[in-house]
Parts: C-alpha cells; sequence; structure tokens
C-alpha cells in the first residue's frame, strides 16, 4: 500500500524540503490558497478528519468554530505525545515534517491565524532537529513569514518545548503551560476556539490530524471519505507495541484491518512474540479499556470496538500475551496515571493514589475480597468529577481488568499463606 | 550568569513570544538553566526569574511540576529509563535492575564519580524500541546488557576527555538553533 501520512516508508529523504517538494509537497497549501478560507475549512468539514490524538473530534468543526475578525489567531500543533504505548507523532515530525507543517499552515490560512506553535514535548527535543529544520528551509523558500508564496497570507511557524508532562496533551492544560504556567487544564467554557492562547481564539490539533491536511485538499473530500467507514473517514496510524514479534507504527485504512490481522498479519505484528497465545489488550494506551480474544475480530476503527465496551482512541496498542499477570499490568498503568495527575482535581489526585495503593497491596498477597470491591468502588467515584479525561481514563484498566480478571484479581486475594507486612 | 553567556540565544527564544507574554519562554530557559548548573539549583531557578522578570517561586513550582527539572543535583549523565507497562512487557524492569546492580547504585542516587544518576520515568514514547532509555534527552533503544555496556563506556570515555558536549540536545536545539 503506499502511505498517505508514513510517506518516508515510500519516498527516501521525504524530510528534505526538495524532496517533499518533488513529490507533490506544498501542493495542498497552494489550492487552499486558490480555494479561499471559507473553501477550504468546508472541504475539510466534507472530509470529516475526526482529531487522531483519540478524541475523535473533527478539524473541520474545529475550525469553525473560529470567529471571523482581524484579531490574532492561534494554531497550536499538540507534540505533547505521552499516552504510555503512543508513539506516531514522533515518527510523523521526525521523518515527514513538512506534511505536518503544510497541514498547520492551511489550518492557518483557514482561520486566519498568523502564529503557529508546535509544542512538544520536552523528552522529543531530539526528534525535533528535523523540524527545525524544515522550518528553517520553509523560512528560506518562502513558504513561512510573510506574503507565503506571493499570496498575501503571512504566518510564523515555532517550536515550544515542554518538559515532562502527560497532562499537557489535554488542550487546556497544554495551552496553560504554553503561557509559562502549571501544566493544569480550565473548566470549560471558554473553549480554545473562542479564548485560547493569551485569550486569543487558537486551533489546538495533533500532529498526525493535520498531516491528513494536505492530501485532502489535493486528493478532495470525497476521495478521503471514500477511505474507511462510514464514521472513520480516511487513514489511521496505528502504535503497535508489547508482546508482539514486530512492533512499531503502522499505517491502515480505517475499518479495513482487524485487531488480529494487526497482531499476526506478516506485514504487521507477525505474531506473538516466542508464540505465546493472546491474552489482551489494551487499544488505546493506559486510556481505553481492555479487551480480550473475543474482540480481536473487530476492525481499527472509531466504532469498531464499541460492542466490547472500548474504544479506538490513539490506537496504541499494547498486546500481552497469556503469562502477563493482569493486576501486575493494572498496577503499572494506574502507576502512571497517579504520577501524571496534575493534582487540580481531587477525585483523580487522592483517588489515583488509592487506587495504587490498593493494588500494591493485591499483588503483595496482603489484599482481600474487599479491597477488590473497594478499588471499584474507588474508580467510581473518580468518575464524571474530573475537569478533564485523565481521571476518567485512570479507572479505565481497573474496571475493565476487573470485568475481565476477576479471576486473576481473587487469586491474590484468597491466598491462604498470610504475608508478613513490609 | 545565564544572561550573558546566552544573550543571544535567550533573546532569540523570547522573541518566539508577544511582546507582554515573555513568561512562556520559561521552559526553554529552564532547560538552559539545568544544561549549565545540572539541576534547578536556588541560583538556576533565580537567574531564570531574573531574565524573565517574575518571582523565583513561581520557578521553583514549575520545577516540582514538570518530570524534566531536577530539584537535586544529578549525575552528569542522567539515564532515564522508562519501564511503564509497554517497556516492561519487553523487560524494562529487569533491565533497570541490571544497570542499577552495573553502576553499583539504587535508582535516583548518583555514582560516586558523580558521573550517573539512573531513574525510572514514565513513557518516552519509544515503547517499540524497548528496553530504551534517555541520556540527558539523547535517546538509546533497543538495548540489552552488551550495549548498556558499551554506552556506559562510550560516556565513561567522553568524561575522561572533559565532555563539553554532555548536554547535545539542548545546545543542538535550543542553543545552535536560531531563527
Amino acid at each position: 500500500m503506499t502511505h498517505i501520512i508514513l510517506r518516508h516508508h515510500d519516498v527516501e529523504n521525504i524530510h528534505e524540503l526538495s524532496v517533499y517538494q518533488a513529490n507533490g509537497g506544498y501542493e495542498g497549501l497552494k489550492k487552499a490558497f486558490s480555494l479561499g478560507p471559507k473553501a477550504v475549512i468546508d472541504e475539510v468539514k466534507k472530509a470529516v478528519v475526526r482529531g487522531r490524538g483519540g478524541a475523535g473530534f473533527p478539524a473541520g468543526l474545529k475550525w469553525g468554530f473560529i470567529p471571523g475578525g482581524d484579531m490574532q489567531k492561534y494554531i497550536v500543533i499538540n507534540t505533547d505525545e505521552s499516552e504510555t504505548g503512543t508513539f506516531k507523532d514522533r515518527e510523523i515530525l521526525e521523518k515527514n515534517p513538512h506534511q505536518v507543517i503544510e497541514g498547520a499552515l492551511i489550518a492557518a490560512y483557514a482561520v486566519g491565524a498568523t502564529k503557529i506553535y508546535n509544542y512538544w514535548r520536552g523528552e522529543y527535543m531530539d526528534a525535533a532537529y528535523a523540524c527545525e529544520k524544515a522550518i528553517k528551509d520553509c523560512y528560506a523558500s518562502g513558504l513561512l513569514g510573510e506574503n507565503i508564496l506571493g499570496s498575501g497570507f503571512s504566518c510564523d511557524f515555532y517550536n515550544h518545548f515542554g518538559a515532562g508532562a502527560y497532562i499537557c496533551g489535554e488542550e487546556t492544560a497544554l495551552l496553560n503551560s504554553l503561557m509559562g504556567d502549571l501544566g493544569q487544564p480550565w473548566s470549560k467554557p471558554p473553549f480554545p476556539a473562542q479564548e485560547g492562547l493569551y485569550g486569543k481564539p487558537t486551533v489546538v490539533n495533533n500532529v498526525e490530524t493535520l498531516a491528513n491536511i494536505a492530501p485532502i485538499l489535493v486528493n478532495g473530500a470525497d476521495w478521503y471519505v471514500g477511505l474507511g467507514t462510514d464514521q472513520s473517514n480516511g487513514i489511521k496510524v496505528v502504535c503497535l507495541s508489547g508482546h508482539v514479534n514486530r512492533p512499531g507504527n503502522y499505517e491502515i485504512e480505517m475499518g479495513k484491518v482487524t485487531y488480529h490481522q494487526l497482531i499476526y498479519g506478516e506485514e504487521y505484528g507477525q505474531g506473538m512474540r516466542d508464540d505465546k497465545g493472546f491474552k489482551a489488550l489494551l487499544p488505546s494506551g493506559g486510556s481505553g479499556p481492555v479487551v480480550t480474544a473475543d474482540a480481536l475480530d473487530a476492525d481499527v476503527s472509531f466504532e469498531g470496538l464499541n460492542p466490547f465496551g472500548s474504544m479506538m482512541g490513539s490506537a496504541s496498542i499494547i498486546v500481552m500475551d497469556e503469562d502477563t499477570d493482569m493486576v501486575w499490568a493494572t498496577e503499572k498503568m494506574t502507576h502512571f496515571f497517579k504520577h501524571e495527575s496534575c493534582g487540580k482535581c481531587t477525585p483523580c489526585r487522592e483517588g489515583t493514589f488509592w487506587l495504587e495503593k490498593l493494588l500494591i497491596k493485591i499483588n503483595k498477597g496482603r489484599g482481600t475480597q474487599e479491597d477488590i470491591q473497594k478499588l471499584e468502588r474507588v474508580a467510581t467515584q473518580i468518575q464524571g468529577k474530573c475537569l478533564c479525561a485523565l481521571g476518567e481514563f485512570a479507572t479505565s484498566p481497573v474496571l475493565s481488568t476487573i470485568k475481565h480478571f476477576m479471576d486473576e484479581y481473587k487469586a491474590k486475594v484468597n491466598t491462604a499463606v498470610p504475608v508478613p507486612a513490609d | 550568569m545565564l544572561k550573558e553567556k546566552y544573550a543571544k540565544e535567550i533573546e532569540s527564544l523570547l522573541a518566539r513570544y508577544p511582546e507582554d507574554k515573555k513568561v512562556s519562554a520559561i521552559l526553554s530557559l529552564m532547560h538552559i538553566a539545568q544544561k549549565e548548573y545540572g539541576y534547578m539549583s536556588q541560583e538556576a531557578k533565580e537567574e531564570v526569574a531574573d531574565i524573565l522578570g517574575i518571582d523565583p517561586t513561581h520557578v521553583l513550582s514549575i520545577t516540582g511540576f514538570y518530570s524534566l527539572y531536577y530539584e537535586e543535583p544529578v549525575g552528569e549523565y542522567v539515564l532515564e529509563i522508562c519501564n511503564d507497562l509497554a517497556c516492561a512487557l519487553r523487560g524494562a524492569d529487569e533491565f533497570i535492575d541490571m544497570a542499577c546492580q552495573k553502576l553499583g547504585v539504587q535508582k535516583d542516587e548518583i555514582t560516586p564519580d558523580g558521573l550517573f544518576s539512573i531513574k525510572n520515568v514514565m513513557c518516552l514514547g519509544a515503547c517499540d524500541r524497548a528496553p530504551m532509555l534517555q541520556c540527558n534527552l539523547k535517546f538509546h533503544e533497543h538495548l540489552d546488557e552488551e550495549k548498556f555496556d558499551q554506552l556506559i563506556d562510550h560516556y565513561r570515555q567522553r568524561a575522561a576527555e572533559g565532555d563539553d558536549r554532555a548536554h547535545e540536545v539542548v545546545d543542538k536545539i535550543l542553543i545552535e538553533t536560531h531563527h
């Protein structure tokens, strides 16, 4: 298959401006200039590009919320890729940076923004070198700065580096961080489209989402709608990790590949490591409920896992084999969420602390049947009570493993041998 | 003083943000301060605050919030090993134990020669290349015991030669790159 996003697999050195341009690069931007801002938004709306950071909110709608008028507006690229199991945006920006820059420029032109900030997690600083180089080349070639390609449209692009905080992937936390504050979410409204960066209308889009935009303008919304399913247009970059033979990023057409194919397919994961049996997978890093073998025939799309009570999210698939201790895995994920809780909302800050404490107790063989019920109770008390989705996410590994692997929890609390306290 | 030593670079970083919003540069300035002082010492915090015209307590709260800033001294090379679930499924927990044992330290301790400290950190976004670590923001992937030994030898040798590129990533991205 010819890649649409991970084009570096097909075109050598596409990170270089000359190579990107020789292969159709910045034609989408030129098309945008010829269509005019309103028609660009209409085209992206028609294509229904659902946000690839995990939430699935259509990019065209987001852009459409930006008010008209001459005030300063911003595009912010969300490169705070920090969900366990997610490593696609780094590869896209490192190997094919111009496609993201072009998408962001089209977004800026469409909504009338003149500044683009690319918010990277600090840990990706080394990976940002290709993007820094790409920006420089764009300025030198009239693709950034004043009067881009003679269109009369001017726009600047800046990389901005965070410093290690999963929560900054949440758009309002990201904006607070970009404004020099703690990366903590704010209560919406106001939405960033009304009052975002420095109180100005702001679009926050994921890297992969923006990488879809130029191909849509070049090939048309109808082409894009023809890919994928009714509810999931286009392609998706899937991050495959855990107990598979060939972990990595794979680009797929949504709705056309099953989880089973991803794990066992020759062009994807090439089977379970050491030929072990499959036990479970996390479809969206830590934040989507775990699913078991019965869900393997579901296709990878926004709606594919609905019947199994889970979701595609960012398509960060962590595969676990038959030997995996699911209560241990749950403790790992819970530790992550506890560590990354920003501390603003009490149910998340305190709840994740208690979830981890209970899981450690159970994993050490000191838990009781009552502790399992307590886990469930704490998790359900977090739900629906936090400003952002992190609190909600933190409950999902706990509740979904209790649902599917109660026997493993029970085996740990029913140990007849009393374990001495530390 | 950072302000003098990196005058040009700081000016370029500040120029990325609107006139009255220069505090946006705080995280980048802290990356530079930490490269210079090794950790966010009192001096480092005060200098960043001075550049931005803000209270040092704000820099203190930022230091505590973001995991890449160190509140206490660390080794010259900080080995940050991810052992989140995806990495742990590929042996990261055992890898950390091995690394600690080889260097004769516990997590968060500094080796007696001052060269290394080991930290375990949350997901670094390289789950397909586990076990992996970042050393002063440089990723090292697909690791095993042998490669770890080579890595340590490599850094020891660099240190012996008076490494002036220990923070090459910050140098490359925040110091040498302007536009």
